[in-house]
């Protein structure tokens, strides 16, 4: 006969491990409702390329200071959705990939270099990037799933790399902390260099 | 023993008392109601413009909350009836992208309105919505009393929502709700992308 104790923690085991073997319910879920939002919310932290950039606004606005902190987090989802609609409409937009690569590392050496311009400026240059991002995931929809789902998940998602980066780049009032997320902007900008040259052979 | 008796009789009695169940309210004929309550809660399209006009209304300070808490339940609920009335939408679906995005930015941009244009906002919001919902119900053949519960989920939802952002006293505050009004008009604006590709 096994002590009370063993007996428990391993009625306690095979419960936990009986719950995490269920399967969503989707009770009552209608069609492609819930597969949209989650298809949606898993899409931007899916690629490296899309995390990277995303983060990187984040890392810079905390650098930036008021009123980038939030000014440039506003702007890239708003941008952002822009690029989706002119995929969706169908409007071609050259070199997406290389876009997109062009973000990771120009916004990795803002980083790198704490640079510091206007705020129009950096704003300017987050929502250009932010095109060619929305451009290419803002319309990954697989068949028979909610549209209006798949775009709050992607933009709830997105909306919560900005708020990572930023949270990080709170370690930036600390001298150790500024150097680590300088090295940061530069293992960005490397990344974005890998992914040009995907995107060039 | 006697104690023993006197309690089962106690249980007894008190399994004895609780009344009927109703609990599809097929009986009590709010069934109608609840559903239109779990429409709001369920239905982003409905769900997601009631939250911005709210953070709306909430940013531009009591009196236009005040004014909002009100007129949009009662605009969504006689636009609602009209359009059950008639039965026709009118106006395509996704012209609801249109009011996500239009309020997404108002909210993102943050600029003081004036009571009565936030208002007129949320009472333009309430007939184009509640027409459309007045239509839906129609068309699927149920009852109007339905649109009650969606009002009703309005009033309670601006209500609790407006309040919260009214008394947001911190800066950061106040910019958390432009971060959820700017997520609002770029879920608008890919919403009016799936529309016009008509596909989502």
């Amino acid at each position: 006969m096994k002590p009370v104790a063993e007996r428990h923690a391993l009625a306690v085991l095979f419960a936990g491990l009986g719950l995490m073997m269920a399967s969503p319910a989707w009770a009552h879920a209608q069609k492609g409702q819930a597969a949209g939002f989650l298809t949606g919310l898993l899409h931007p932290v899916s690629g490296l390329d899309h995390v990277l950039a995303m983060v990187a606004v984040g890392l810079w606005g905390a650098q930036l200071g008021a009123p980038a902190i939030w000014m440039l987090p506003v702007t890239f989802p708003m941008v952002m959705a822009f690029g989706g609609f002119l995929g969706l409409i169908g409007v071609r937009l050259p070199g997406v990939e290389i876009g997109i690569a062009a973000s990771a590392i120009l916004l990795g050496a803002m980083v790198a270099r704490e640079a510091r311009p206007p705020v129009w400026l950096a704003a300017t240059l987050v929502a250009c990037f932010a095109v060619f991002h929305g451009h290419a995931h803002g319309s990954e929809l697989p068949a028979g799933q909610s549209g209006l789902l798949y775009s709050v998940g992607f933009v709830i998602a997105t909306g919560c790399l900005h708020a990572a980066g930023i949270t990080v780049g709170l370690i930036h009032r600390w001298n150790w902390g500024r150097i680590a997320l300088r090295i940061a902007g530069l293992a960005v900008s490397g990344a974005g260099i890998f992914f040009m040259w995907r995107a060039l052979t | 023993m006697r104690r023993g008796f006197l309690r089962a009789g106690a249980v007894v009695s008190l399994w004895s008392l609780p009344g009927t169940a109703h609990a599809h309210l097929v009986t009590t004929g709010l069934g109608p109601v609840y559903d239109g309550i779990s429409h709001l809660f369920l239905t982003f399209e409905d769900l997601l413009p009631v939250i911005a006009m709210a953070l709306l209304a909430g940013l531009n300070g009591p009196p236009a909350a005040r004014r909002v808490l009100f007129a949009l339940p009662l605009a969504w609920l006689a636009a609602g009836v009209a359009g059950h009335w008639s039965g026709m939408a009118m106006l395509p679906a996704g012209f609801t992208a249109l009011s996500l995005l239009a309020l997404g930015i108002l909210t993102a941009a943050d600029r003081r309105l004036a009571p009565s244009l936030v208002a007129a906002v949320a009472v333009l919001l309430g007939l184009v919505h509640g027409w459309l919902n007045g239509a839906g119900i129609a068309a699927a053949g149920r009852e109007t009393s339905g649109l009650v519960g969606i009002a009703g989920a309005i009033f309670l939802l601006v209500s609790l929502i407006a309040a919260l952002v009214v008394s947001l006293r911190r800066p950061w505050n106040r910019i958390a709700v432009r971060v959820a009004g700017s997520w609002i008009a770029a879920i608008g604006l890919l919403q009016l992308g799936w529309t016009l590709s008509g596909r989502g």
